[in-house]
């Protein structure tokens, strides 16, 4: 009878372990970029032409912005044209995927255009490759003159589709425009597509401006300009070109930007050498002041959803940078590193904080958590400064200077961008010396 | 009468408090099942020549360029200048030949300098070698943050500790050839818990019979889009990875096989 039992009870215990499943941890993988394909975009036949547009090479060139854009990302690895395997019309149909396999791409990019009655309609599909399946299939209508912005806009719905997170390509970048003589530069402000196309200059360099900043909806800007030989923070709307003087202090005011909302803007008054932090209502003009200490507080941001200010003082000494919340209460230092830190700017997805950095004569732009931990400096040079974030909180844009001679030769100014792993840095063209960018937020949302 | 009774009372009693003793949720926790020693193995494997931290893996490239560099100049012409010229347009006949040349301008190896600039700061990190240590350090941080992590992920992360079905070197081989065909979504957040379990259904050979998500209803939930990216990566490893390298024996023990994909060490590197 126990025998019974025992072998009743060593089975049982056998047929559970059996039936087991067998589990393998993978936690590692290769970061190499994601190979993909970008087909040309056929061009329908049927197509009519559009002023001095090429119609014809309208397809390829729409592949090369995606390319490009993807390219500058760092996380796909665009593959060479000459290897493809599919003429584009066919391969918007249905592609071989074991063929486009064998060159080892993973994802596919298809679509096609027709240009007619003066209008510009394009279609694309994004092929996952190994799973033989379409992921993603849009089509938009446009005049044809907007190219370029469809380009951006297929690169950032096959980026989200791809990565998870929103993209940055349909932006601009707003930035001061350098020409002349270090000691006679004429800065104007001018706005561009993110990958340097279409630059235009919104002042015409008479006065001296300084740190542009978009509102949210990317039709205003404030910065910085010269008003009876003081700074003071100046608004100005893109589309209409009026502009107009912030606030009516008696001292100078600086380091403009807006409130999340867009409703505020928030900026530094100084007088008498001390200088706080204050927020002005745009629709009733009430200002508020948020900061008041002996010491100078400057540099102010707000976190996206509008509770915390990051801004940097010198209240301890030397100038490091502070959170607190959005009525001022409940200040805290959040950096405790060596050197000097500046220039605080909220990231857009409200994890990190990017700043710049000042070291023994050497500067930084890095990004921390929001308590200040986690401190990550990425990219380190004689002068650079003032980041600004992508619209999806993946990659900072700044500008450098290099060092000049005695009599200011060699001297110069260009924008670069970094993403937050520090591995990818890029320069950006721009088609005059340029400083103090700042990056729209998507411009199709 | 009741003397059958009793029997079939205990007997009834005995097989419902074993069944429920078996339950996996009754089992006890393995005794502090060592994931950590089998990534060490690894790393010291020949075969398994795994990048182990996106800054390490740097290292090792620079040096053996330099190493490369350094025997080249003792010898005949490089053949890696051979390498280059496959730059060529290939006539449309040569297809065979197309087809390699193709691959190896594709190598993403090759590539990789043109897209990944690094800054001049970093790259004298790079050089530096005393960032090995502090490379080294680093590790045993994000090591020490995981476990801290295991402890939150909701999904179920315990392991049976029967579960050991393949040896411990058949395990890794496995492991080794998915790292290789894995490419991580770098867009990923480094700060979630994201993990894809899938399991599969093997052939004999090694090829997939079928994969499966196993949270899949997640895939189509609002504000899971990482979750979809990852579980879309990681079934495209598995089916890149095709035949994978399972054992040649014991069929029946890995002919199901679970696949746990977790990404939040990488990220974090």
């Amino acid at each position: 009878m126990k025998k019974t039992i025992y072998i009743f009870l060593i089975n049982f215990l056998f047929f559970t372990n059996l039936n087991a499943l067998i589990e393998v941890d993978i936690t590692r993988g290769n970061l190499d970029p994601l190979p993909i394909a970008v087909s040309p975009l056929h061009v329908d036949i049927k197509s009519e032409n559009f002023k001095d547009l090429k119609v014809k090479d309208l397809g390829a060139e729409i592949a090369k912005i995606i390319e490009k854009n993807f390219r500058n990302t760092g996380l796909f690895n665009p593959l060479k044209k000459e290897a493809f395997v599919q003429k584009p019309d066919i391969a918007h149909l249905k592609p071989r995927f074991e063929d486009w396999r064998l060159i080892k791409a993973q994802a596919l990019v298809t679509g096609k255009l027709l240009v007619k009655d003066e209008k510009l309609k394009v279609e694309f599909r994004l092929w996952d490759l190994t799973a033989a399946q379409e992921m993603t299939a849009l089509a938009f209508t446009t005049t044809p003159s907007n190219w370029r912005r469809v380009a951006h806009i297929i690169s950032d719905k096959i980026y989200e589709r791809l990565t998870g997170e929103e993209g940055y390509f349909d932006t601009r970048i707003i930035y001061v425009a350098e020409s002349g003589p270090k000691s006679q530069r004429v800065k104007k402000l001018a706005i561009m597509d993110q990958d340097g196309f279409n630059t235009k200059y919104l002042t015409l360099g008479n006065e001296l401006v300084l740190t542009p900043r978009f509102n949210p909806t990317n039709q205003m800007v404030t910065y910085m300009s010269y008003f009876r030989n003081m700074p003071r923070v100046y608004l100005l709307d893109i589309e209409t070109g009026t502009q107009e003087v912030v606030g009516n202090f008696p001292g100078m005011t600086f380091a403009p930007r807006f409130s999340p909302d867009g409703k505020k803007i928030i900026m530094s008054f100084a007088k008498d050498g001390n200088s706080d932090i204050f927020t002005m209502d745009l629709e009733t003009r009430v200002v508020e002041r948020i900061t008041e200490h002996s010491s100078i507080d400057t540099s102010p941001s707000f976190s996206p959803d509008g509770k915390f200010i990051a801004f940097n003082s010198d209240r301890s000494g030397l100038q490091q940078i502070y959170v607190m919340r959005s009525d001022g209460s409940n200040v805290k230092r959040v950096t405790f590193g060596k050197g000097i830190y500046g220039t605080p700017v909220w990231s857009p997805r409200g994890d990190l904080i990017a700043f710049t950095k000042m070291h023994k004569g050497r500067f930084y732009i890095g990004v921390m958590r929001t308590d200040g931990s986690g401190e990550r400096l990425l990219t380190e040079n004689y002068y650079q400064e003032a980041p600004s974030w992508s619209p999806n909180g993946r990659v900072l844009v700044f500008y450098r200077e290099t060092k000049a001679g005695n009599k200011g030769e060699g001297f110069s100014a260009k924008l670069w961008s970094i993403d937050i792993t520090g591995y990818n840095e890029r320069r950006l063209s721009t088609k005059t010396d340029a400083s103090d960018p700042s990056w729209s937020s998507l411009l199709s949302k | 009468m009741i003397r059958s009774l009793i029997y079939s009372i205990t007997f009834h009693s005995l097989m419902i408090i074993l069944t429920v003793l078996s339950l996996p949720f009754m089992l006890r926790e393995p005794v502090d099942l060592p994931p950590i020693v089998s990534v060490e193995l690894i790393q010291i494997s020949d075969k398994t020549n795994i990048p182990f931290a996106p800054k390490a893996r740097k290292i090792i490239e620079e040096t053996k360029k330099k190493e490369d560099e350094r025997v080249v100049s003792e010898q005949a012409p490089p053949a890696a200048k051979a390498k280059e010229k496959p730059d060529r347009i290939p006539l449309p006949n040569e297809k065979k030949e197309e087809k390699e040349i193709v691959k190896k301008k594709q190598n993403p190896e090759e590539i990789k300098p043109q897209i990944r600039q690094s800054s001049e700061f970093e790259k004298k990190e790079i050089i530096d070698t005393n960032q090995i240590a502090a490379l080294i350090d680093k590790a045993k941080e994000i090591e020490a943050v995981k476990k801290m992590d295991d402890n939150k992920i909701t999904q179920s992360t315990q392991k049976n500790s029967f579960a050991t079905g393949l040896t411990l070197s058949e395990e890794d081989a496995l492991r080794a050839q998915i790292f290789g065909c894995w490419s991580i979504p770098l867009g990923l957040p480094y700060d979630q818990d994201l993990l894809v379990r899938i399991k599969l259904q093997l052939k004999k050979d090694g090829t997939i019979m079928k994969s499966e998500i196993l949270d899949h209803e997640r895939m189509n939930k609002p504000g899971q889009k990482f979750y979809k990216v990852l579980a879309e990566s990681a079934l495209r490893a598995v089916r890149l990875c095709q035949p994978l390298k399972v054992p040649p024996t014991g069929y029946d023990k890995w002919k199901e096989l679970q696949l746990n994909f977790n990404p939040t060490e990488m990220l974090k590197g």
